[in-house]
């Protein structure tokens, strides 16, 4: 090899490296779009996009959207009233979802928890999930009556198994070393988890109940609307009553609560993490 | 607390104990025992079973090792189980760890504290209720190794050396009769070292608490260690007292590296391959200057 000095080790190396990602690494990401937009179209008919209902009904709906304005706030005492309870029925959906979360998360755990055990609770949990807060509020209307506690009673269930998951998740990613210590001391397995777990999970677990508090103050305006309680009640009746001007005044206050209430959480939550 | 000896009665017995990793022999047919009050070196290039062989004195290793392990004249292991109640041998026995396994985000008095753990009745534990005596206990352990002004910090706010020195206080408020100590001074600076061998070393002179030390290096073995055992490959190849460890065994021990390192020089001493030893474990060569 009589390669002149100047030239790069790489270059003379032998064989072209090529200047572009071979064939075989780019492949996998093309497939990857092509199937996305094969998906895409291929919901375009059941969900029966028509854009242009948009343009070609844009006089109805300015009509419509002027009969939301001036938004009617006569009853802003009554509005402020449901919106509190909303905000109740919030606090203990999500304070009793916690106090199952903890024993269900940590049992879902791998480092915890032996399969037999893991699985059956995991598979719960799921179960917990899959079903809306909605369904679950219409299922306790039924079964304790309208009101407020049914809509505690759905956030609770759905919220137990949201948290749960994430506890669980939080528990695996723990550093195992501090926990060995614990049980180097001959400490049982409820103070390895009291002594080596929780503390290194707690700040992500309080992030994560102050994170569900929040999304439950909007779920909470939502189950109202099937008889659950709160500001969703009101809702649902002055939108079926066609009172826009009213309807609108209860959406802003519910956009002010929930925003107040995600700023807040989400400053307290920086504390933590 | 001294405590009246039965002659017959080791602190440590391991009989025959073998483990696998795969194809790999951790263990080879270990027998080990150490008397009461003893202080003890184990040491050994990387991967010659030092841990693996600590870590199976307490029921930390696992199963599916053949061969019989006693601590304190009870039952740890026999025939690859782990004793049922091997939270009984535990509570006896303090575990000193390389990475300090301390609970950072707890004060250093909770993780401290954590050593009467298996006292304490379940009730007290889980509320954290200590009692004051025990927390008298604790700072006095805390004390000991000289670190009770930081007792309400962080544990994850104290430097290395003293998380280790917590570590140790905290199998002082176990009460450990052995303390096993697994490499405790192999992520510490010269002098964090020194400070946490001798307080070990005190302790064992004190307290007559048994230590059994994994080092890398080989000169801390010789300076605070009476007796040395010394593996290779997972076998046992010297048992003896420190004094008695030859250059022609450490160029064994440590394989061609030690040798490569002495080179053609003549005239050297025990330390000084210790020295290059330890280096050669790719650990700080600035500790065994220390």
């Amino acid at each position: 090899m009589t390669t002149s000095p100047s030239v790069a080790p790489a270059a003379s190396a032998g064989g072209k490296v090529p200047l572009s990602p071979p064939l075989r690494q780019s492949l996998p990401a093309l497939l990857g779009w092509a199937v996305l937009l094969a998906v895409l179209a291929a919901s375009w008919e059941g969900a029966e996009i028509r854009p242009w209902a948009l343009i070609s009904d844009a006089g109805n709906m300015a009509t419509f959207a002027r009969d939301f304005f001036p938004p009617n706030f006569t009853d802003w005492r009554y509005y402020l009233q449901e919106m509190l309870i909303t905000l109740q029925i919030a606090v203990w959906g999500t304070a009793l979802s916690v106090v199952l979360a903890v024993p269900f998360g940590l049992l879902c755990a791998e480092n915890i928890a032996p399969v037999w055990v893991r699985q059956p609770v995991r598979r719960l949990m799921d179960a917990f999930r899959a079903i809306n807060e909605m369904v679950f509020a219409m299922l306790f209307v039924v079964a304790v009556g309208l009101g407020p506690f049914a809509g505690v009673m759905a956030l609770f269930i759905h919220t137990t198994g949201i948290l749960a998951k994430l506890f669980s998740e939080a528990v695996e990613a723990i550093d195992p070393r501090p926990v060995e210590g614990i049980r180097a001391t001959g400490a049982n397995a409820l103070e390895e988890i009291a002594y080596g777990v929780i503390p290194q999970v707690l700040p992500l677990w309080i992030s994560y109940t102050l994170y569900r508090f929040e999304s439950n103050v909007r779920s909470a305006t939502v189950v109202g609307m099937v008889g659950a309680g709160g500001i969703g009640v009101v809702l649902w009746e002055i939108i079926r009553g066609f009172y826009f001007a009213e309807t609108c005044a209860v959406m802003l206050i519910i956009i002010a609560t929930v925003t107040l209430i995600d700023i807040a959480s989400a400053r307290l939550r920086k504390l933590f993490i | 607390m001294p405590t009246p000896k039965a002659p017959a009665k080791p602190a440590i017995r391991v009989k025959q104990l073998q483990r696998s990793f795969g194809a790999r022999k951790a263990l080879d047919h270990v027998n080990v025992e150490v008397q009461p009050g003893e202080m003890v070196a184990l040491i050994g290039a990387s991967g010659s079973g030092k841990s693996t062989l600590l870590r199976h004195l307490v029921g930390l290793a696992g199963d599916k090792a053949p061969g019989s392990v006693e601590m304190l004249g009870r039952s740890v292991q026999a025939d690859g189980r782990v004793s049922s109640d091997i939270r009984r041998v535990r509570a006896d026995v303090g575990f000193v760890f390389q990475q300090f396994n301390l609970v950072g985000r707890l004060p250093v008095m909770t993780n401290v504290l954590a050593g009467t753990l298996s006292r304490v009745p379940l009730w007290r534990s889980l509320t954290g209720r200590f009692t004051v005596e025990e927390r008298q206990a604790a700072l006095d352990a805390l004390a000991r190794v000289g670190l009770h002004e930081m007792a309400w910090q962080r544990a994850s706010t104290l430097s290395g050396g003293q998380q280790q020195r917590a570590a140790i206080a905290r199998t002082l408020v176990q009460r450990a009769k052995v303390i096993l100590a697994d490499e405790p001074i192999a992520s510490l600076d010269p002098e964090s070292s020194r400070r946490v061998m001798e307080i070990l070393a005190r302790i064992n002179a004190e307290d007559r608490t048994t230590v059994v030390v994994s080092l890398h290096q080989v000169d801390f073995a010789v300076r605070y260690c009476p007796r040395t055992v010394a593996l290779r490959d997972g076998s046992v190849v010297y048992d003896g007292p420190s004094a008695g460890l030859t250059p022609q065994l450490l160029r064994h021990l440590y394989g061609a590296t030690a040798d490569e390192l002495h080179g053609a020089a003549d005239g050297f001493d025990v330390r000084d391959v210790a020295l290059r030893a330890g280096r050669a474990q790719g650990l700080s060569g600035a500790a065994a200057v220390a």
